[in-house]
């Protein structure tokens, strides 16, 4: 009785700090897009505008209210799903958020495997060869991944592997001659492709993405092969290291099937943040690439001076983070079982 | 300099201890290769930026048409842009932009970083939840995102874009200094103080934001790295410096167009941008291990 009770003050303390931490982030954008712009209503109508339509304008935002009841309405309105009407395309922004967000999870989620597949193993035989080669290699490429501005590398990138050696294909989704075919199912074009058996298309739309998906990888590679080395550092200087090698384990089961299984728990954690990061990093490759994604989307809202767009977008890239931040938080709570006592 | 004169003299003492100390600590830095290498890019930045008009060749705004898209020659050491203006002087001036604004952001930043971590971590109580409830809204958000739409209600320019990385920049500051001032807060040294009838403004500012110090300062020396990184991004995206600044960004914005037959122009401020945050991130590296007792064993 006592413990289910204690159960539900933690899930209950939990979720108020959750809905605080969006609360705080509907106050920032909504800080973003009324408070800081000196005119909001300039903003939309243009200095230009008559008298009339000004006011019509001011009215239609509710400006003439004061600020902690717009800021209710604009809550409000969230909640409800309604983020507003994007200005350039004039249809509702969670719509045209919606439509673009599948392509930015499938590129981030590919770059995330990558960095994954490649950062770990990197982390752990930086961890192993402490101070020899190849951890100082494994450094230096997480370093240059640390250091270089990514749509940078995006573009001498597209120089080298589109423009000289041909290998990828350029910018975009798929050539123009494999647009249309597929129709729009969940959003991603490997996963419609797949299912709609349009093998060529899909093959088509891997040699687009190749390339922006391996420099996301790289980018969160950096950050998941820098964390990994430090967690396994720790965990192989431990005794139940020593012990297992002492009855014999195999150097393999020592490192892989000891220490790597402690450190999984806090790199769950990384993961789930690296996430995070790439969904923000894929805004700059993805103008480069002109994948129709939410970075795209942000970027040329950017220019048609499209607040209702930009926010829209900031505000569901960080409901991600946050909803990501929760993720790490429970996974870390059910792999742990430490963390489990201690809540009990 | 015999101990007699050191005990006439404490301020005497006290200075030759910290030039002691000082030695110490240069002696264990110079034996981190890949940090002398750090300060060196450091050291050489700051000193293209003093001398930008004397390292310079040419002109860097004015424009040159038939030099226009020039590939790199004795004339044009690195090149010249769309509008035959020399790259490399370019390169030399926007140094000076950098620098600008990765002081701009950590002017601003850590200062209020500071403040509100070592006040949340002294005063404690509601003062601590609010505050620390700010700064977790603030962590919780993407950063370049952020920075994004407020320049975009701003109006892009160089210190709207220094402005809106000040904004995503602080948070790190305030947890790191609170996480400081709650060991200090009830330290005996503190308590004396508290005794002797100190205000806890003058705790605050005289006892534990000193202490909070070096750890913020390794902290500045990592984030200066992510700053021009973003920096960079913003001007890219075209909400940094206007043209005809020479932002190292703007700049790489400007030669995109030209990738493909020309890609000097977009390929050498960036790899300056390259090398500028590497040295950062080299001394940063350094830094911390000299610094950061917890992490000297491991790395």
């Amino acid at each position: 009785m006592n413990r289910t009770l204690r159960l539900f003050t933690n899930v209950g303390t939990w979720l108020i700090t959750v809905a605080i931490t969006l609360l705080g982030l509907a106050a920032l954008t909504f800080f973003i897009g009324r408070v800081v712009p000196i005119d909001p209503v300039i903003a939309i109508v243009g200095e230009k505008a008559s008298q009339s339509v000004y006011d019509r304008v001011y009215l239609e935002l509710g400006l003439d209210k004061p600020l902690w009841m717009q800021f209710w309405e604009y809550v409000t309105k969230l909640l409800r799903g309604d983020f507003g009407t994007s200005y350039s395309t004039s249809r509702p922004v969670l719509q045209d958020l919606l439509d673009y967000f599948p392509a930015t999870l499938e590129l981030s989620t590919l770059g995330l495997f990558i960095g994954v597949v490649l950062g770990v193993p990197m982390g752990v035989a930086s961890a192993y060869w402490h101070e020899k080669w190849p951890d100082h290699l494994m450094r230096i490429v997480g370093l240059i991944g640390y250091s270089v501005p990514i749509f940078w590398l995006a573009l001498v990138a597209l120089f080298v592997f589109y423009r000289q050696l041909g290998w990828v294909s350029g910018p975009g989704q798929v050539d123009v001659f494999f647009t249309g075919i597929v129709t729009h199912v969940t959003g991603s074009i490997l996963i419609d492709s797949a299912m709609q058996g349009h093998w060529d298309v899909f093959w088509n739309a891997v040699s687009h993405m190749i390339l922006p998906a391996l420099l996301l990888g790289y980018y969160s590679l950096a950050y998941i092969s820098r964390m990994t080395r430090s967690v396994m550092l720790d965990q192989l200087s431990r005794e139940y290291v020593l012990t297992a090698r002492l009855k014999g384990a195999s150097e393999f089961r020592a490192v892989a099937g000891h220490a790597l299984r402690n450190a999984a728990i806090p790199l769950v954690t990384v993961i789930a943040l690296s996430y995070g990061g790439l969904l923000e990093g894929s805004v700059l490759v993805e103008t480069i690439f002109s994948w129709p994604g939410i970075g795209n989307y942000i970027y040329s809202s950017l220019f048609a001076a499209d607040m209702n767009a930009v926010l829209g977008g900031t505000l569901l890239v960080g409901v991600v983070f946050v909803f990501l931040n929760m993720l790490s938080d429970v996974l870390y709570r059910l792999l742990d079982p430490r963390s489990r006592e201690l809540s009990r | 300099m015999s101990t007699t004169d050191l005990v006439d003299d404490p301020r005497r003492a006290v200075r030759a201890a910290r030039w002691a100390e000082f030695k110490r600590f240069a002696r264990r830095f110079l034996r981190n290769p890949l940090g002398v290498v750090g300060l060196v890019i450091v050291i050489l930045l700051l000193f293209v930026a003093a001398f930008a008009p004397w390292l310079a060749t040419h002109d860097p705004y004015l424009p040159n048409l038939a030099a226009r898209l020039s590939a790199p020659s004795a004339e044009f050491w690195l090149g010249a842009d769309e509008l035959g203006r020399d790259i490399y002087s370019r390169l030399v001036h926007g140094s000076r932009l950098t620098l600008l604004i990765v002081a701009l952001v950590i002017v601003t930043s850590a200062p209020v970083g500071l403040i509100v971590g070592a006040v949340s971590g002294t005063v404690g109580g509601w003062v601590d939840v609010v505050f620390m409830r700010i700064t977790d809204v603030f962590l919780a958000v993407p950063k370049l995102l952020l920075a994004l739409a407020f320049v975009a209600a701003l109006g892009p320019g160089i210190v709207n874009a220094a402005l809106a990385i000040t904004l995503t920049a602080w948070p790190p500051y305030a947890r790191l200094a609170r996480a400081e001032a709650l060991v200090v807060r009830n330290s005996d040294y503190v308590n004396a103080v508290r005794l002797a009838g100190a205000s806890e403004f003058r705790i605050i500012v005289f006892h534990v934001i000193p202490m909070c110090l070096s750890s913020v300062i390794v902290r500045m020396t990592f984030d200066m790295a992510g700053i021009i990184l973003t920096a960079a991004g913003l001007g890219f995206i075209g909400l940094g410096a206007q043209p005809p600044l020479p932002e190292w960004g703007a700049m790489i914005s400007t030669g995109r167009k030209f990738i493909f037959d020309q890609w000097w122009i977009a390929t050498v401020p960036g790899a300056a941008i390259f090398i500028v945050s590497l040295g950062f991130n080299l001394l940063g590296d350094a830094l911390r291990d000299l610094l950061d007792p917890h992490l000297r064993q491991r790395n």
